[in-house]
């Protein structure tokens, strides 16, 4: 069987992260073609039932990427998406999912490698986790259900 | 343009969306990796696509036209450009529809080449992803709405808070720019800081002489009303159009008819401690400023007059020859609509009494940085002869401590006050040249001396003006005799100091202006620092901007500041201030949050989720889409849904993920 290939949604905010994907891209370096970009304006903008939202329909990882504390174009949107990140992967094991399948990371318009780094390194980590659900007998619960439990950031 | 291999036309959905979808080669650049030909065929089986092709060089003029001939030959109600970053050729393509008929906010990029063909190698996996990557973007064109962007009118006012060097230089800049402006200070005169000041470092220009002409340049200026003796009450309204209520103290004598002889002043009975001295010397309750105060008037200060009637005292008014004095004068208000405001309040010294390692507040020949000031100025108390507070001495050893409250994250103020170390070099330096056989040491931490023809002057002051500069902290101040005995640690020998000095002079932290806490509250800035200065909208990018849309911040209010740093400050802001208010009209990014009135409970979560504060709630939240810069954070916080961002909600991005995760298998044409 052919190794598996973990499919990832990249939430990327415009300022920062998605600025450091297109340098990555301008400075050729290479890193697996599993993730597929979203581009935001601010990682505060991303809501955990998006994210809950792409584990469903198929997605085996979901990054969210921002500007570093401090940085945020919209003063702490960054902030609010780290709040809202740290409650849903509290809530994620409930739904039989594990919380590394999320991550959320700072990574600035000039870190185009640090952007190459962290998607590598997320296939790799993705990979080893393998499918949602492989390793656990995850219930799932009704879309209805996790939008009620996860709104409201 | 004849179809070629990868051309596809459908004439199908009439009614529904009709998306055309344009993959860029790139030369090389994405043709190199990701199969083109394969990428426009698999979009053109996507729903709602009408039209999929793809060249050479889409953002080239025959690319464009490419574009151009299509929205118009196929009807297209969205378009899709698969090429590079949107932050190379989104302008490009939005303008190109925009020519071609179609509003700009239906023309979106997927970017294949920065996120795909220049990351990957080239194979199936990687036209797989630009695949992904356009058919998500034809799902988010597909939600998009037309948008026009905002306009909104503007009042031509400008009103500048602050009446010291950046306020004085801010509203002559506005002013010769063509347009009204307010300046309104506190105190009854213009100058603020500057005008206290000796010398200015490093070319040791006399403050007064370089300040009065533009003092008096600001008051004669036909464009510039002059609002002294007065403070900005109320403000409301946004960005361009705030409307601002100004309160004006009465100060009972009429500048028109003043004609500065003195003689109420030498007449008054009351005496009190004069603030322009800082308290070295005594003032009237009718008094002046200083000499050169613009306005040229003296003002009868209430709270110190024995009683503004006849019956209690009336001697200022007897003695007046030109019947100045109004003790009938009523305060005034002034209301103005203004498009722009530039917040100029300056700093204050930290009070030298919580030096209390120092002795100051009880010894008095511990002195502040700006008493010293007022000692050397030939128009201050000692009429410029340098005299200890105490006894009238000239002091033949003098100690200046550096760093008095700042850098001392412990007990006072964390931040390093950033002009001391030169005002220092300063006043040790002139304390010399006034009293060549007296010593001056001076203690500092390290010298901070950043600035053109700082690190010389300092240097200067070092080498030819001997004075002697001693590293380390001072531990103790005392009295003892006549003498303040000053010791402390010499760091770069290891020894013990000990100076019997005459006099101290603590170069005292900056801090904000008393008052900018309320005055930002009126400007709906919640937006101060830790430790009270006013906080620009950027670090690093919008230095003149605050969070308040159309609120600039120049000098020392944004933090310890030199003279030039706040006079450039003050032009940037006034340039700010200009632009906005030389626009036509404003002009804001329609991508902002939007409020689904049914579906809003009224519950306020968002609110305090902007930053902007451009939410409020009444029955339910409101957006003033002017003040929103389109975040979203109000959007992902809201319980109910009801909070949405404009051509980006939450349908639009669920849609981009499925869009983006579907096997190509799983996609049929509708």
């Amino acid at each position: 069987m052919a190794e598996f290939e973990p499919k990832i949604v990249a939430f990327l905010c415009r300022w920062c992260a998605y600025a450091g994907a297109d340098l990555a891209g301008t400075s050729r370096l290479k890193y697996p073609p599993n993730v597929v970009p979203i581009r935001v304006p601010c990682s505060g903008r991303v809501e955990p039932a998006w994210v809950v939202d792409a584990l469903r329909q198929g997605a085996d990882g979901v990054l969210i990427g921002g500007c570093h504390p401090g940085d945020c174009h919209y003063v702490s949107g960054n902030y609010k998406a780290r709040r809202r990140v740290y409650l849903l992967k509290k809530i994620l094991p409930e739904l039989g999912i594990e919380p590394d399948r999320v991550r959320l990371e700072w990574v600035s318009a000039s870190e185009g490698k640090r952007f190459a780094e962290v998607v590598a390194d997320f296939v790799a980590e993705l990979r080893a986790l393998g499918p949602i659900g492989a390793g656990s007998d995850a219930s799932r619960v009704t879309r209805d259900e996790e939008s009620t439990a996860l709104r409201g950031g | 343009m004849s179809p070629k291999s990868g051309d596809a036309i459908r004439p199908s959905s009439r009614h529904g969306p009709r998306i055309g979808v344009f993959v860029c080669h790139c030369g090389h650049n994405i043709a190199g990796t990701v199969d083109v030909e394969k990428v426009a065929e698999a979009l053109a089986r996507y729903p709602g696509v009408v039209y999929s092709t793809h060249y050479d060089y889409m953002c080239s003029d025959p690319g464009q036209e490419l574009v151009k001939r299509a929205i118009k030959e196929h009807r297209l109600t969205g378009v899709v450009v698969a090429a590079c970053s949107p932050s190379m050729h989104e302008p490009t393509f939005r303008t190109a529809g925009e020519e071609a008929g179609l509003n700009p906010y239906l023309v979106e990029i997927a970017n294949i080449r920065e996120h795909c063909s220049w990351v990957h190698e080239a194979g199936p996996a990687t036209t797989d992803k630009a695949i992904r990557i356009t058919r998500a973007a034809v799902e988010k064109v597909r939600g998009n709405h037309p948008l026009e962007p905002l306009q909104i009118g503007h009042a031509e006012k400008c009103l500048v808070i602050g009446g010291g060097i950046a306020g004085i230089q801010a509203a002559l800049d506005v002013a010769e720019a063509g347009y009204e402006v307010l300046l309104v200070e506190k105190s009854p005169t213009i100058g603020g800081h500057m005008a206290q000041l000796s010398e200015t470092f490093p070319t040791l220009d006399c403050s007064q002489c370089i300040l009065t002409p533009k003092m008096v340049e600001a008051a004669r200026h036909p464009r510039i009303r002059l609002l002294t003796y007065s403070e900005v009450e109320e403000v409301s309204g946004f960005l361009g159009n705030y409307h601002v209520r100004i309160r004006k103290k009465p100060t009972y004598v009429d500048p028109e008819k003043c004609n500065l002889c003195g003689d109420c002043e030498e007449v008054c009975p009351v005496r009190v401690p004069n603030e322009f001295d800082r308290g070295l010397s005594e003032r009237g309750a009718i008094y002046i400023p200083f000499p050169q105060a613009v306005p040229s008037s003296y003002t009868l200060d209430e709270e110190a007059c024995l009683g503004l009637e006849p019956l209690r005292c009336s001697e200022c008014a007897r003695v007046c020859e030109v019947g100045a004095i109004d003790y009938d004068m009523q305060e005034e208000i002034i209301e103005e609509d203004v498009g722009a405001i530039i917040v100029a309040t300056g700093f204050e010294l930290y009070p030298k009494e919580e030096m209390a390692e120092y002795g100051a507040g009880r010894i008095p020949d511990v002195i502040d940085g700006l008493e010293f000031e007022r000692i050397l100025s030939a128009s201050g108390p000692t009429g410029g002869e340098v005299r200890r507070p105490s006894d009238g001495k000239v002091p033949k050893e003098v100690v200046f401590i550096q760093c008095s409250g700042s850098r001392d994250p412990e007990l006072h103020k964390p931040y390093c006050s950033k002009i001391c170390c030169m005002y220092t070099a300063k006043h040790a330096l002139l304390y010399r040249h006034l009293v060549p056989d007296g010593r001056a040491y001076v203690f500092y931490i390290d010298i901070r001396a950043g600035g053109k023809g700082y690190e010389e002057f300092v240097a200067r002051a070092m080498e030819e003006d001997r004075i002697l500069y001693l590293r380390g902290k001072v531990a103790k101040v005392f009295r003892e005799g006549d003498k303040v005995v000053v010791w402390g640690v010499d760091t770069l020998t290891g020894k013990r100091v000990e100076v019997k000095a005459d006099l101290v002079v603590l170069a005292q932290a900056i801090v904000p202006s008393p008052g900018v806490t309320e005055l930002a509250q009126r400007l709906h800035m919640s937006c101060l620092d830790e430790h009270g200065f006013l906080k620009e909208a950027h670090p690093k990018l919008r230095p003149l901007e605050t969070l308040a849309g159309g609120v600039f911040i120049a000098g020392a209010a944004q933090a310890p500041k030199d003279i030039p740093d706040a006079v450039a400050q003050a032009s940037g802001a006034a340039a700010k201030a200009i632009a906005l208010l030389s626009a036509p009209a404003l002009v804001h990014p329609p991508e902002v949050a939007i409020v689904d009135e049914e579906l809003c409970s009224g519950c306020g979560i968002c609110a305090p989720q902007c930053p902007y504060s451009a939410i409020t709630v009444e029955e339910v939240a409101e957006v003033n889409e002017v003040l929103c810069e389109g975040c979203g954070a109000c959007a992902a916080a809201c319980p109910s849904g009801a909070m949405s961002l404009r051509n980006l909600t939450d349908e639009q991005v669920l849609a981009m993920v499925r869009a983006a995760l579907k096997e190509a298998a799983e996609v049929t044409s509708g």
